[in-house]
């Protein structure tokens, strides 16, 4: 069956379209862009007054299942992403049991297929059960659909295990994302160390804790000729870092956080605030001036959310006893779009970049584009709908947003994955 | 303090003095001489009358009286919606067995402030006998209370505000009547005046 | 209700003059506490609870004696026995709590921040207790009342806290209110031991070498080594850290005639001090501080329970 979209606005650098235009899907593909389309017995979907892009995708998520239900399943999220306006996400491996051989992947990959909201793109653990001893079985994960190996979550403290696992992989081409956190360093650290940490009693997460890993895993991207994507970064040393191995000619990516980008340690007070506990922590405010810098000017690769769902008892906790992680998925292309775009910093055409044909690209996923033949994953938005973040709105299973009350501009109303809805006018399908 | 300025000057610097040395003489006839007799001011206010009590003690019988001052924050009933923004210590450097006390306090309008002073009195140990002596009282009682010794007796509705001022703290020595605010806190005023 | 505070949690929220306040109750309470009958009824038919989620016997001591010397009623609750060592979470106990119909809960935790669930959870009124490596407002209270009690002023009063000022639940509060009343605070440790921000506290200076800061002190705040958090190892020995940052009598030439010794207890001799110090009559104030904590618990339970809006139908 056909489907028209007509008036939009499309924005998608890679064929340098920024206008409006007419797109026609045919099944799961589209099949012609261009003005004034008609399509006899097409479904006709008038976009007026709204952007499409190539479909978004998070390329850092956490599902929570299979194990961890009561944070959050592959139903729940999915449709989380889709009320965010991604069509994509990679799923961590953190999962009970880890997702470290091909059964879980194919789990992750039925559940998905029969109850998802998007697609889903699992990525592996690099080392069995997370515990930095012995390599994951990989091939079998690869043949399975896994996408990418990271031990997200922890990250691998000895440098031995890091060079095996990625001379042993790099057979797959597959991108290794690495967490960075030096374990010994950061010890029980909770939030950024200094003057925050200071006031609050509360014990400190060095920049240094995760700046030593960022600078031994780029050596080891080096040694290994592995590729390497650094989750999260959350420093300005760790950014330059990265910058000086792009300059070097490394196959080095980064991903950013709209919390590592938006929000500061300056935050967390007197309250405790335990949504506001994220690891790697909220930095300084230059920091995050950095980080932003660096979106801009190409350092970053893809913006990410790290979502990370948790049940609301367990961020009702002492904030020592309450886990890291904040949910992202719904909040993360509004907070690009009220906080670079709508303020002039850039424009929609590095918006895709970072939010879908880079993600892509990092996981060897097929490339999408606003062209005839491509995948039909779409995202459409209203740039200009002003909505407040509030935790009764989200489709999310859990409610530990770090933005709750935030003022925010633009919010996905229709997705299209594969030329099926998967989001109509705002509500989930 | 919700009140407005003063009606009338009930007494003045002389007419207060005037009473207490007549109270002072009444404290030594009923007491028969100063023998085991002790003065204890509440404060605030109280403490300066009582120390007015015993210079003029002093005058007549040429003996010091032992002095101390009570503060009876720690007893009140109203602790639960009124607190006292300032505690002083208590200070009765004798012992009270065994002594005739004589309390003082400026006003007495409901009584409460005495069953509170007379409870803290006898956490500090066991008096054969304790009268109270008042510069003013306005009526209004409610709890069985009586004076043994009065100054003035000013008859006063619920809606006045009866307050001693004392040169030491407030600048002027006066007994003034005033309207009060319907459900303002009626009590001493404050130190240094209004 | 003292002013605009419902509770007694982060001790930057009180001004110099509400300190004095409550030192100034506190003097008030002190009379009480040297009669024969150490009994007032202000807080006659009040119920608060004790809850203290980790063990500390002395704190606990002395909050219950201020309690009951204000003719409160108190429940002691915590010990192995708690039900958050039986997995409940603080909030579900807290509300446990507040169903038995209580006015004030005094916290004591491990963690950083519990004190604010506590105060989010129920309408009474909360002292903090000591909360993790972050505040303990009634020992600064302690604290200042003896420093007062001995110094008159803080004005311009040179305090050298010693020790181990990172993890030390005692200078997250200290050392705010010490800059609060006007001293001027120098923090004396090895690197191991120190927060990373110490002039976010409020320290003016920082110091390696107590010889070399001794000299200038009016008062030497010495903290406690606790032995059984050294797993870290912050430093090589207790031997070299009684020799680097002990308080002996070799030292004592060093300090001012009148400066004075405060030590939140309990104290190692042989470790913060040799035996000489803390049995000094003239400079050691450490048993005045335990009597001086009686004292301000009991201003601060009669300042923060009286007076209305105390959150509870009164």
């Amino acid at each position: 069956m056909a489907l028209l979209l007509k008036n939009a606005h499309v924005v998608d650098p890679s064929v340098e379209l920024d206008g409006i235009v007419d797109v026609l899907i045919e099944n799961d593909r589209i099949v012609n862009v261009g003005e004034g389309l008609s399509a006899e017995g097409a479904e006709v979907v008038d976009l007026t007054g709204k952007y499409l892009v190539p479909g978004l995708v998070d390329m850092h998520v956490h599902l929570r299942e299979p194990g961890f239900e009561t944070k959050g399943d592959i139903e729940s999220e999915t449709a989380a992403a889709a009320k965010g306006g991604f069509t994509g996400v990679c799923s961590m491996p953190n999962t009970d049991p880890v997702t470290d051989n091909g059964v879980v992947i194919e789990y992750i990959k039925s559940v998905a297929a029969a109850k998802g909201h998007c697609r889903v793109y699992p990525s592996g653990a690099m080392t069995r059960g997370l515990k930095g001893e012995i390599i994951s079985e990989m091939g079998d994960m690869v043949a399975h659909g896994c996408v990418a190996f990271t031990d997200d979550g922890r990250g691998i403290q000895g440098a031995g295990m890091m060079r095996r696992a990625m001379d042993y992989g790099k057979m797959f081409d597959k991108v290794f994302m690495s967490h960075c956190q030096d374990e010994d360093l950061v010890g029980d650290g909770q939030i950024n160390e200094g003057a925050v940490s200071t006031r609050l009693g509360l014990l400190g997460w060095p920049a240094e804790g995760e700046e030593l890993q960022i600078a031994r895993d780029i050596m080891i991207a080096e040694l290994t000729g592995a590729k390497l994507h650094i989750q999260h970064i959350s420093t300005a040393r760790g950014l330059d870092m990265v910058r000086a191995a792009k300059a070097k000619g490394l196959p080095v990516t980064c991903e950013a956080t709209p919390h590592h980008l938006f929000l500061t340690e300056d935050a967390i007070d007197g309250t405790y605030d335990t949504c506001l506990k994220v690891n790697p922590p909220l930095r300084t405010a230059a920091d995050a001036e950095a980080l932003i810098e660096g979106v801009l000017d190409g350092s970053v690769d893809a913006i990410v959310t790290d979502h990370a769902p948790h049940a609301d008892w367990e961020k009702s906790r002492e904030f020592e006893l309450a886990p890291f992680g904040m949910i992202g998925l719904e909040t993360s292309l509004a907070l690009i779009n009220t906080n670079l775009v709508k303020t002039g910093k850039m424009g929609y055409g590095r918006m895709v970049e970072l939010m879908s044909s880079k993600p892509r690209e990092i996981l060897g996923l097929e490339p999408v584009s606003i062209a005839a033949g491509s995948l039909a994953d779409i995202t459409v938005f209203d740039a200009d709908a002003a909505w407040t973040v509030s935790e009764d709105e989200f489709a999310s299973h859990a409610k530990n947003s770090g933005f709750k009350g935030a003022e925010l501009l633009g919010r996905a109303t229709d997705v299209f994955v594969g030329g099926k809805r998967t989001l109509a006018d705002g509500v989930v399908c | 303090m919700g009140t407005s300025s003063p009606k009338a000057v009930i007494m003045d610097e002389i007419s207060i003095s005037r009473a207490m040395t007549r109270i002072a003489h009444e404290i030594l006839e009923r007491n028969e001489g100063c023998e085991n007799l002790a003065i204890v001011g509440i404060v605030t206010r109280g403490d300066l009358l009582a120390k007015q009590l015993v210079d003029e003690i002093r005058e007549i019988e040429g003996v010091d009286v032992p002095l101390g001052s009570l503060d009876i924050s720690f007893y009140r009933d109203d602790f639960a919606t009124h607190i006292s923004p300032e505690v002083h210590a208590t200070d009765i450097p004798f012992n009270v067995d065994g002594k005739r006390i004589v309390l003082v306090d400026d006003i007495l309008y409901t009584g409460r402030t005495i069953r509170c002073a007379l409870d803290a009195i006898m956490d500090l140990g066991r008096p054969s006998r304790i009268e109270l002596a008042v510069l003013v009282d306005r009526g209004h009682r409610e709890l069985p209370i009586s004076p043994d010794f009065v100054g003035k007796n000013v008859p006063s509705s619920r809606d006045e505000s009866v307050r001693l001022f004392c040169k030491e703290v407030d600048g002027r020595t006066s007994v003034e009547i005033s309207d009060v605010e319907p459900g303002s806190h009626v009590g001493s005023a404050p130190l240094g005046g209004e | 209700m003292f002013n605009n505070h419902k509770h007694l949690i982060d001790i930057s929220e009180y001004s110099d003059s509400e300190l004095m306040t409550i030192l100034q109750t506190a003097k008030a309470f002190s009379e009480v506490n040297e009669r024969v009958i150490k009994k007032v009824p202000t807080l006659k038919g009040k119920t608060i609870v004790n809850m203290f989620n980790e063990p500390s016997t002395r704190t606990r001591s002395s909050f219950e004696l201020a309690e009951k010397r204000l003719s409160a009623d108190t429940l002691n609750f915590g010990g192995s026995s708690t039900s958050t060592v039986k997995g409940e979470s603080l909030i579900d106990t807290v509300m446990t709590l507040d169903a038995y119909k209580i006015d004030c809960i005094v916290v004591r935790d491990k963690h950083a921040g519990a004190p604010h669930i506590v105060s989010q959870a129920s309408p009474a009124v909360v002292i903090d207790a000591g909360d993790g490596k972050h505040g303990h407002p009634t020992q600064a209270l302690l604290d200042l009342y003896s420093i007062w009690e001995r110094k008159q002023s803080f004005e311009g009063l040179k305090v050298g806290v010693v020790g181990d000022i990172g993890h030390s639940r005692v200078c997250g509060s200290l050392i705010p209110a010490l800059k609060i009343m006007g001293a001027e605070v120098t923090v004396v440790a090895p690197g191991t031991l120190l927060p990373p921000r110490p002039d976010v506290l409020g320290a003016d200076h920082v110091a390696y070498c107590l010889d070399d800061v001794l000299p200038e002190l009016d008062v030497v705040y010495m903290l406690r080594i606790q032995r059984e958090r050294l797993e870290g190892a912050p430093f090589p020995s207790l031997r070299e850290y009684h020799q680097l940052f002990g308080l002996t009598k070799k030292r004592e030439r060093l300090m001012k005639p009148d400066a004075i010794v405060c030590h939140p207890g309990p104290i190692n001799r042989g470790v913060e001090f040799d035996s000489y110090m803390p049995d000094h009559p003239e400079r050691s104030v450490i048993l005045d501080q335990v009597y001086a904590g009686i004292c301000v618990r009991m201003a601060a339970l009669y300042l923060l329970l009286g007076g209305a809006d105390n959150g509870l139908a009164s």
